[in-house]
């Protein structure tokens, strides 16, 4: 196995792109470093991007928008009070992986590359609007993050591709976010289903809304019909039944180990009635 | 001299010191399983079968005996049942065998297949991929049910014994049945009679530690080892047994024990790892990653069982009986005999019957877990007394009170009781604030009484004393619970000396004559009753040589707060004499001093506890939240209350994972789909309330302190009382095991 840490994304990209056999970057390495342990993954080459500059910083730009490092951690999120109150619904995404000790490494595009359908903070980026810029062989591209995942553990992502921003949208006025997933104890866990939703209000009234899925369907689902269930509406019981109807009919989960089939279509419609109000009275200005 | 057999008045006995370990065990310094190397050690690593059942065509192991790191590879070949000097083994310890190292077939998806000793461990585990292992892959059978069944494949042809009926499938393996009085006129005088069957799902122990041990043995046939082990006697003797040695050849030492609660109380590595270091004359280490903990070592049994019980409109209970059907993988043992003998013990019945099977499926061998048994069989029980009470409006508790056995029942498994403390934990329960405290809305209390026998077993003890007065205490059974403390604070009762002044060691094999495993709740009961013993003997010795300073006869001197004085004013008029005057020159006045005890006490005492539990349902979601526990046991005699405490605790803690997430899942391919804590969900330390513990004391009589084991009891109400619970905050009867929010919610729409 070599291991490299380059100075530069380029430099990164470039390695990434002459290596053979498998390879990965390393971020936190909560992922990486558990698939090797357990045999799962053995990779050929790893690239820890954490020595580039800035791949840490937590960044509000002028025009109220973030720019996150693809090295910035869980903890730093959860520390940081603007982020947090800007985009609640993200950063307690975040905050539910793993423990505390976890905390201290995991990152937000470690989760998106890994590729896991049941990784949380994805679908809580997914409803937040949230972009990656990615360099590559053939130069710079930003997408949006429910571009990332293909199928389980795959991504979208070239060869010599690597992410080398997070961008998360300007919150604005009257929004609000928030991210539930079930899991059968209280921490400690992987999300049988997730539920990210973010909205804007005019008065008591929803204009804006994006509602996401996760753990129920083989990548991330940003479900229109969700938010066409509540864009209009005062979240009114007529409103919540639908949202919870059409989070339920976009559902295309599997029967494992850790829910059923009608499990999952079930909760994925009452975890979004719950995210929803919780999102709702955040734009409200209350206090979820 | 003078000594009473019986206490009730104690000056250390009931104190709650800090325990002797402590301080190793929280600054790291405790020497764990996989805490200790060798010079010239080696690694070791074990080939599992990716087969639920398959036989093993051929093993080529040239590519890995080639591999420059590796110094040997062992398959059934090296073990004594091929070698040639030992014809073959028998029973238990060719199931062992078996099961440590496959024989013709692989029998569960991770059965040993072969092993490496290689330079380092990571050499070891790539080398394991060098074996070409060849598998005829055969039908597989996983659950108990189907196990029966006419079409089920035959794990093992023969492996019944004489108790099986005519016609059972081979899988069979074992019967049991008990019983007294005439169940259908029984149920011929009930006002309602409820059946119903029940199902739970094999459980891991889940034990921090993993396996680990370091063996080595020489062409000589001689050996150490070093383990993490419940009981290293037996480990000497399994041993050597597979390995054809003399069973004194090979010293065992037992290492500090992460957890065992039953499941270190048999072999899984220790032979293979001496097998390897045979071959390669050098020690191995041997280190189980968690995974193959889950796959390869035992859980509980999985359980299928169908209630019938009846009742007088007053609470009485007419008639009883229960068939229990346990799964206990691919070898004879699982305690379907336990779990009938268990499920109606608390009660004074006229008419029961239960019948339990023993039956074997694709899956590894089970191990004991705490009362092995006994809590399915409690859950199945106890789930339709409370369901009787319902219907019947009845209270919970005080039918179980009408019902309770107490002294001079005949148990439903045979024997008459002696002194017991059933009725008095039931009397707690009722008097208990949260047996009357309000309920939320959406939340259920359930509560369930259990029983389990506790265990005397094989049991020496010896105590040396130093010439500063000191005393170090020898104990054969390894420190499972807090129990070393426990030992210190009885030999203190008796020599009269400060808990401090005594230290007590885990004594290897070498150093006491066999002593049975730290099972059946036995070590404060036996281990204590043997220490006390010890004491004595070397109070006496003491009391000799105080007689013979002071020239009157040795029964003229008795033992009184660590001092030797004389038992009456017409004895002479002597000061006392302390322990330490008289050890400090020992040396002269006959020798060094101390006591020994050796025994296999038959009065171990039965031990019941009931628990009352509150737990909320949220009913979108079939999630279940324990929020709050009381545990209720008689202890006999509390020792260390805190430690008794946490036994308690412990039991209620491994009871709600049991009865709300934990489980084996296997996959159509037989293999374990959850190998992994993260998927193997035990409660995690939010998931728990604080459980509250209330200590009973009715001594046993069988003890001089009256203790009675507690290391069992308490994992035997757990999920009968959770069922009770989720079942009232649901609305609708639990009957499977665990209640996962999937089952809970598919059973709330079930029941629309
Ligand atoms: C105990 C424990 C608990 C956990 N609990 C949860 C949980 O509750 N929920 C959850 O969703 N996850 C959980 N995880 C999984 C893991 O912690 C998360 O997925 C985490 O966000 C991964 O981030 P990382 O920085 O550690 O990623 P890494 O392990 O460093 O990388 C993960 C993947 O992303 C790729 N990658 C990393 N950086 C880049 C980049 N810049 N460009 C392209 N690809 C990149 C890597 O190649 C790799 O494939 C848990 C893990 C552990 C060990």
């Amino acid at each position: 196995m070599d291991y490299h840490s380059p100075a530069s994304f380029a430099e990164a990209s470039a390695l990434a792109a002459n290596a053979t056999g498998i390879t990965r970057f390393l971020a936190g390495g909560t992922d990486v470093l558990v698939q090797l342990r357990s045999e799962l993954v053995t990779p050929d080459t790893l690239i820890d991007i954490k020595k580039i500059d800035g791949v840490s910083d937590i960044t509000r730009n002028v025009d109220g928008s973030w720019t996150l490092g693809v090295a910035a951690t869980g903890a730093e999120m959860s520390e940081h009070p603007e982020l947090s109150g800007d985009w609640p619904g993200v950063v307690e995404a975040m905050d539910l992986i793993g423990s505390t000790q976890v905390q201290g490494r995991a990152t937000l595009t470690g989760n998106l590359c890994n590729g896991s359908p049941a990784a949380d903070s994805v679908p809580a980026m997914v409803a937040a609007g949230v972009t990656v810029t990615i360099t590559g062989p053939d130069g710079n591209r930003t997408i949006a993050a429910e571009g990332i995942p293909a199928s389980p553990g795959k991504t979208t992502l070239t060869k010599g591709e690597v992410v080398t921003a997070v961008n998360i949208p300007a919150r604005g006025e009257n929004g609000g976010d928030a991210y539930l997933r079930f899991i059968p104890r209280t921490e400690m866990d992987i999300a049988v289903v997730g539920v990210g939703v973010s909205l804007r209000l005019d008065g008591d009234t929803i204009t804006e809304a994006r509602v996401s899925l996760g753990a129920v369907a083989p990548t991330v689902l940003l479900v229109d019909d969700c938010a066409k269930a509540i864009i209009g509406s005062t979240l009114d019981d007529v409103a919540l039944d639908a949202l919870a109807a059409a989070a339920s009919a976009a559902c295309n989960p599997i029967d494992d180990k850790r829910g059923t089939i009608e499990f999952r279509t079930e909760v994925a419609g009452v975890l979004a009635k719950r995210a929803a109000k919780i999102a709702y009275a955040r734009a409200k200005g209350e206090q979820a | 001299m003078a000594l009473d057999d019986r206490k009730s008045e104690f000056t250390f006995v009931g104190t709650r010191p800090d325990r002797p370990d402590g301080l190793d065990k929280v600054t790291g310094r405790a020497k764990f399983g996989a805490d200790v190397s060798a010079p010239g050690m080696l690694h070791g690593a074990i080939l599992r079968s990716p087969h639920a059942h398959a036989r093993i065509v051929k093993i080529d192991a040239s590519k890995a005996e080639a591999h420059k790191d590796v110094k040997a590879v062992v398959t059934r070949a090296d073990f004594s049942d091929k070698v040639p000097f030992q014809p073959g083994l028998e029973g238990e310890f060719w199931n062992v065998l078996e099961n440590v190292m496959a024989g013709e077939k692989a029998l569960y998806d991770g059965h040993a297949v072969a092993a490496i000793a290689a330079t380092s461990a990571l050499a070891a585990r790539d080398a394991l991929k060098l074996i070409e292992v060849e598998y005829e892959v055969l039908p597989h059978v996983t659950d108990v049910d189907k196990a029966m069944a006419s079409d089920a494949p035959v794990i093992r042809e023969g492996a019944a014994d004489y108790s099986v009926p005519e016609g059972m499938h081979p899988n069979v393996v074992r019967y049991h049945e008990s019983g007294h009085g005439n169940v259908d006129a029984g149920f011929a005088e009930a006002d309602l009679v409820i059946e119903d069957s029940f199902v739970t799902e094999a459980t891991h122990q889940g034990y921090i530690e993993p396996h680990a041990c370091l063996g080595m043995l020489g062409n000589d046939g001689k050996g150490e080892l070093w383990c993490t082990t419940q009981g290293h006697w037996i480990a000497q003797k399994t041993c050597a047994a597979l390995l054809g040695i003399e069973t004194s050849q090979l010293r065992v030492t037992a290492s500090e024990i992460g957890g065992g609660f039953g499941g270190k109380t048999t072999v899984f590595i220790e032979p293979v790892a001496l097998a390897l270091s045979r071959k390669a004359n050098r020690p191995v280490k041997l280190v189980m990653s968690r995974s193959e903990v889950f796959r390869a070592t035992g859980p509980t049994s999985s359980a299928s069982m169908d209630i019938k019980i009846g009742m007088k409109k007053d609470g009485t209970i007419s008639a009883a009986q229960g068939v229990f059907r346990l799964q206990g993988g691919a070898f004879p043992g699982a305690p379907g005999d336990m779990t009938a003998m268990c499920a109606f013990a608390p009660y004074n019945l006229t008419n029961v019957k239960q019948i339990g099977y023993d039956v074997m499926a694709n899956r590894p061998k089970q191990a004991a877990y705490r009362a092995p048994g006994a809590p399915m069989g409690a859950f199945a029980v106890e789930s339709v007394i409370d369901e009787l009470c319902k219907k019947l409006g009845l209270d919970p508790v005080d039918v179980r009170l009408k019902n309770a056995a107490h002294e001079g029942t005949q148990a439903s498994y045979g024997p008459t009781y002696e002194r017991i403390g059933l009725v008095e934990t039931l009397e707690a329960a009722k008097a208990h604030p949260h047996y009357s405290a309000p309920l939320k809305p959406g939340q259920g209390r359930g509560i369930s009484c259990g029983f389990w026998f506790n265990h005397g077993g094989e049991t020496s003890v010896s105590l040396a004393l130093s010439e500063d007065g000191s005393a170090q205490l020898m104990v054969g059974t390894p420190d499972i619970g807090g129990s070393r403390a426990s030992m210190a604070l009885m030999a203190a009762e008796v020599l009269g000396i400060p808990y401090e002044n005594i230290r007590v060691t885990i004594a290897d094999t070498a150093s006491l004559g066999y002593n049975d495993v730290s099972h059946g709740s036995r070590v404060t009961y036996a281990s204590g009753l043997a220490t006390i013993k010890a004491a004595r003997h070397a109070v006496e010795r003491l009391c000799g040589r105080a007689a013979a300073k002071w020239g009157i006869p040795v029964d003229a001197v008795k033992w009184e707060d660590g001092c030797a004085v004389p038992s009456g004013p017409n004895a002479g008029d002597f000061d006392p004499m302390p322990l330490a005057d008289i050890t400090a020159d020992m040396g002269a006045t006959g020798g060094p001093i101390s006591g020994h005890f050796e025994a296999t006490p038959e009065g171990a005492g039965v031990s019941f506890g009931t628990h009352i539990v509150d737990a909320e349902v949220d009913p979108e979601t079939g999630k279940t939240s324990v929020t709050r526990y009381t545990v209720i046991q008689d202890a006999g005699k509390a020792i260390h209350p805190t430690y008794v405490e946490g036994q308690y605790q412990g039991g209620a803690a491994q009871g709600i994972g049991w009865a709300l997430n934990e489980e084996y899942v296997y996959g159509e391919d037989g293999r374990l789909q959850n190998s992994i804590f993260l998927d193997y969900r035990i409660p995690v330390a939010s998931d728990l309330p604080m459980i509250d513990t209330v200590i009973v004391e009715v001594p046993n009589p069988g003890h001089p302190f009256g203790v009675r084991g507690v290391g069992e009891t308490g994992i035997v109400p757990p999920l009968a009382a959770i069922a009770n619970a989720v079942s009232h905050a649901a609305g609708v009867r639990m009957r499977q095991l665990p209640m996962s929010p999937p089952r809970i919610l598919a059973a709330l729409k079930d029941n629309g």
